[in-house]
């Protein structure tokens, strides 16, 4: 499959046109979106807004969690199932102006919580590789629609792991930067201190690519970082020898998975090849020993601090200034109603979470402690990063889940094996997911976590591992498992 | 009797050009939802920027309050549902807000007063509904313009001193530059908590809250409502319910809102889209020292270095641009007392009359300095002064010129009144006689002088002469 740098030489040398490209990624989103369900909605016309960017004229699709002014964005939820923005998200601005084009917005779980590709309100998502398994989510369609070979490039936004979890059961690369390196407006906010704007590609320099045109301070953005003067892909290819990386014994040790079946031994086997062939590569890779009861609670503080930011940051859906306007006799009954319809139960039951944390009498026992849990993570981390340069661990303890298991309960059986990604969002940590091989015919991916604001050496190290594993570009279609 | 105990918690929306979190503007407008951007509505994917000019005011008006300043600028969000916040939270502080622990000196009836300020903080103003019939409109020209919020210790025991504090408030805001403080536009607005207690009680007894009230005037009447209210349910034995109340200004009583049963869970938590603001020592230095004196403080001086009484001070710091004029006159050289009895019995009713502020005022003080200075010498009379300030402004002339065009220059040449009188004396042998016999036939022989100078001739000279030429008969 072709990447953004092949499109660009084509382009260049006029072996086709922005037009045939836009067409061609139309008929495919077409065509497998039966099937797949990777749009909510696909465009019906090409925006013209040519540039000399590396980008321009090369087609991607958006998650339907950002602003488009003119252009439905629903995210995924009934509330917003009418709701056309009057306003344009930095994300989206920035790639018009570089003239990337737009195909169409993409399904998520419901309002970006989840990890499925199930709770969207137009259906459920498929995985390329098998269409009885999730893609996983929250950014399910952007996975998918890479993953399908629709588009070269697309957008999610990450704050447990919703670009790099769905990277890796979809084969493609998932990178989301340092917090604050991409503007998050116009990105619907789900858990502001946790949420990242990020993308897919087919490979680690186009993630870079991407990267450059959306990393950036925004003045209308108060937690963007100030502007680097880097260019990612510049400084991709730099030697890493003498690099250190670390993985955490607690949760890759084989002999902590005694019950595991086959598949979850078999993934930690891959990654140790890889952390073999990263020692060839030049790279020192140590094993460091984390405490466990910290990593048990990831899960349960990120739970609990998500669930209570998207409380606060989705009390403006309330069908009174836009949205599904409710009945009801006063002006309470009439938002209650509102809310009853709009959102799904999962949603409800987040929020419901989410407000018994934050009320008064719950909140230093819940919320506080969840943040200082946070903090001992996140001090834990970079007092490895004073050591070594990034970390790397398997993105999963399996490959994609099939249907028939139940929604929205991430897994115990491997609690920290399956969310330690979270830690990226604690921290603001630069996180990139590559893919790491096969396992049983599903691609499994590996997780580099590098130093915050770090996004260039992260970025470096994941493209020097990618180009020794030649997991690059991977699609169904063309790719003989 | 009962002893009463008040505390008020005063909103008041701060001057900026733009919106506390957004960029539209912050100007007062007739027209419904016209100064509003993304932010004020609440959209999805919208992200707060803080003004700066907003905080800036804020720790302005802190510092004027002999507040403790904090290290960080940071705001947190409070959580509840009402069609007038769009977001579904406001955004304000609760962890640091820009001032704690300061105080307001007051005087009521003559004796100074320490109001104690428990906290002052920076928070967004809400939407405005306007109810009909069946239905209500909201208008978000409000949302999002910042609101500063003055919380006062329950330390004040009357009427008097609350709306003291009011007025003293309100000024501190005009003298600032901080806001308005208009509250015919809402600008300004406050709660009142109120109880009454046993003279030699211990406790405080228990707390009514009234929300909202929008004039100083309605403050009172509901103040001594409440004092009415509250004082026939506890001579009859009764128990005061710990509730909020609402003032309704037409019939000018207070209504039950809700119990404390009922009291909402704002879940108070830290705003994550605003990273802290660190406050420097140099910011504070220069905010301070954009903090003119203020009304308290000039009174004072006022009293004791220029001798005025209590009154006259109080009538000209009650706007700092009169007080600012009347000190510059003074720094021209011009006697304090004269200048703030033209100020106070001419100046501010003309302007009253004219519906003018002394910014517009085409007599600058130099023009005033050199009118009172022409009384003060004798070149023209007080009286004459006043015909001259009318004349000045009526043509926009300054004083000089006008006394120069009108010849209204008074007689102050000692030879051309001697004559007059010794001619007048000459003619009233008869009164000089009743004179002599203890008759006041004096002011007289004034009015004659007066009469035949066409009021020009120096009242003082001509007495003097008078008094001399009567000795010599």
């Amino acid at each position: 499959m072709k990447t953004i740098m092949d499109l660009r030489k084509d382009l260049d040398e006029k072996k086709v046109t922005s037009d045939e490209l836009f067409n061609e990624a139309i008929d495919k989103a077409h065509k497998y979106q039966e099937e797949f369900n990777s749009f909510v909605t696909i465009m019906d016309k090409k925006e013209e807004n040519e540039s000399n960017s590396l980008i321009s004229g090369i087609p991607y699709a958006l998650k339907d969690n950002f602003s488009t002014k003119g252009i439905l964005t629903t995210a995924s939820s009934n509330i917003l199932k009418d709701y056309v923005p009057v306003y344009d998200s930095t994300a989206y601005k920035k790639l018009k102006d570089a003239g990337a084009v737009l195909v169409g917005k993409t399904v998520l779980d419901e309002l970006a919580m989840g990890g499925t590709g199930t709770t969207g309100h137009t259906g459920i998502v498929r995985n390329p590789w098998d269409k009885n398994r999730e893609i996983g989510g929250s950014s399910a369609g952007s996975a998918a629609s890479v993953a399908l070979g629709i588009v070269p490039f697309s957008i999610g936004s990450d704050t447990g792991d919703s670009i790099r979890k769905p990277a890796a059961f979809g084969g493609v690369v998932g990178f989301k930067p340092t917090y604050g390196r991409i503007s998050r407006y116009g990105l619907f906010a789900f858990a502001s201190s946790l949420d990242h704007v990020g993308c897919f590609a087919r490979c680690v320099r186009d993630a870079a690519i991407v990267t450059d045109i959306l990393k950036g301070q925004d003045e209308r953005d108060m937690t963007s970082l100030p502007d680097e003067d880097i260019k990612y892909t510049d400084v991709i290819d730099n030697d890493i020898k003498g690099k250190k990386l670390f993985y955490i014994k607690e949760i890759t040790d084989k002999t902590l998975y005694k019950d595991a079946g086959e598949e979850t031994l078999e993934i930690l086997d891959k990654f140790k090849e890889t952390v073999e062939e990263c020692k060839k590569l030049g790279f020192i890779v140590e094993e460091v020993s984390f405490d466990e009861k910290l990593l048990k609670a990831i899960y349960p503080s990120y739970m609990t601090i998500s669930s209570s930011e998207a409380t606060s940051n989705n009390s403006n859906l309330t069908g009174i200034p836009f949205g599904p306007r409710g009945e009801g006799g006063s002006i309470n009954e009439i938002m209650f109603d509102a809310r009853t319809k709009g959102f799904s139960e999962l949603i409800k039951r987040r929020f419901i979470l989410g407000s018994y944390i934050l009320q008064r009498e719950n909140q230093e026992r819940l919320f506080k402690n969840a943040g200082r849990l946070r903090h001992l993570i996140v001090d834990k981390m970079n007092e490895l990063y004073k050591t070594y340069d990034a970390m790397i661990l398997p993105a999963s303890g399996g490959v994609a889940p099939k249907f028939d298991n139940e929604i929205d309960r991430m897994s115990d059986r491997y609690l920290i094996l399956e969310n330690h990604m979270a830690i990226g969002n604690f921290g603001g940590f630069p996180s990139i997911t590559i893919p790491n091989g096969f396992v049983n015919g599903m691609p499994i991916g590996i997780n580099i976590t590098g130093r915050v604001f770090e996004d260039a050496l992260t970025l470096n190290i994941a493209n020097k591992i990618e180009e020794a594993l030649g997991y690059k570009g991977l699609i169904k279609e063309e790719y003989d498992v | 009797m009962y002893k009463v105990t008040i505390g008020l918690e005063v909103h008041c929306e701060v001057k900026t050009n733009s919106k506390n979190f957004s960029s539209a503007r912050n100007t007062y407008s007739e027209y419904p939802n016209e100064n509003i951007d993304t932010t004020d509505l609440g959209l999805p994917g919208i992200l707060p920027v803080a003004n700066k000019e907003a905080f800036k005011k804020s720790l302005k008006m802190a510092l004027a309050l002999n507040c403790k300043t904090p290290d960080v600028v940071m705001f947190d969000r409070k959580n509840y549902y009402y069609p007038d916040l769009p977001k579904g939270y406001q955004i304000t502080q609760e962890t640091k807000p820009v001032g704690v622990n300061g105080y307001v000196m007051i005087n009521v009836n003559g004796e100074d007063k320490k109001i104690l300020i428990n906290n002052i903080h920076l928070e967004e103003d809400t939407a405005s509904l306007d109810h009909f019939g069946t239905y209500s409109l909201i208008d978000y020209n409000r949302a999002g313009v910042p609101l500063l919020e003055t919380v006062t210790e329950p330390c004040m025991h009357s009427v008097e001193e609350a709306l003291t504090f009011l007025e003293t408030l309100k000024g501190i805001f005009l003298y600032t530059d901080v806001s308005e403080a208009r509250t015919d536009r809402g600008q300004m607005r406050c709660d009142v908590n109120i109880s009454l207690m046993e003279e030699d009680a211990k406790e405080l007894g228990t707390k009514v809250e009234m929300k909202n009230i929008n004039s100083f005037n309605n403050v009172k009447l509901a103040i001594e409502y409440e004092i009415k209210r509250q004082t026939e349910i506890l001579k009859s034995g009764g128990k005061v319910l710990q509730e909020t109340r609402r003032f309704d200004d037409e019939d000018l009583k207070t209504y039950p809102m809700r119990s404390k049963v009922d009291a909402v869970d704002y879940k108070y938590y830290i705003e994550p889209n605003i990273p802290p603001i660190k406050i420097t020592d140099e910011w504070i230095e220069e905010i301070k020292s954009e903090i003119p004196m203020l009304q308290f403080e000039r009174v004072e001086k006022y009293m004791k270095d220029y001798g005025l009484s209590r009154y006259d001070s109080d009538i000209i710091v009650k706007d700092k641009n009169v007080s600012d004029y009347f000190e510059e006159t003074i720094s021209l050289g011009v006697n304090p007392k004269s200048s703030a009895n033209f100020i106070t019995s001419i100046i501010l009713g003309y302007l009253n009359k004219h519906e003018l502020s002394i910014t517009d005022f085409y007599l600058t003080p130099q023009m005033l300095c050199d009118l009172i200075k022409m009384v003060d010498s004798g070149k023209i009379s007080s009286k004459q002064s006043k015909e001259v300030f009318f004349k000045c402004l009526e043509e926009n002339k300054e004083p000089g010129v006008v006394v120069k065009e009108l010849g209204i220059t008074q007689v102050t040449d000692d030879k051309t009144i001697r004559d007059i009188v010794v001619k007048l004396l000459d003619e009233r042998p008869d009164l000089i006689e009743d004179h002599r016999k203890g008759k006041n036939t004096f002011d007289y022989f004034v009015g004659q002088v007066m009469k035949e100078t066409r009021g020009k001739a120096n009242p003082g000279i001509t007495a003097n002469i008078i008094r001399e030429e009567m000795e010599k008969r």
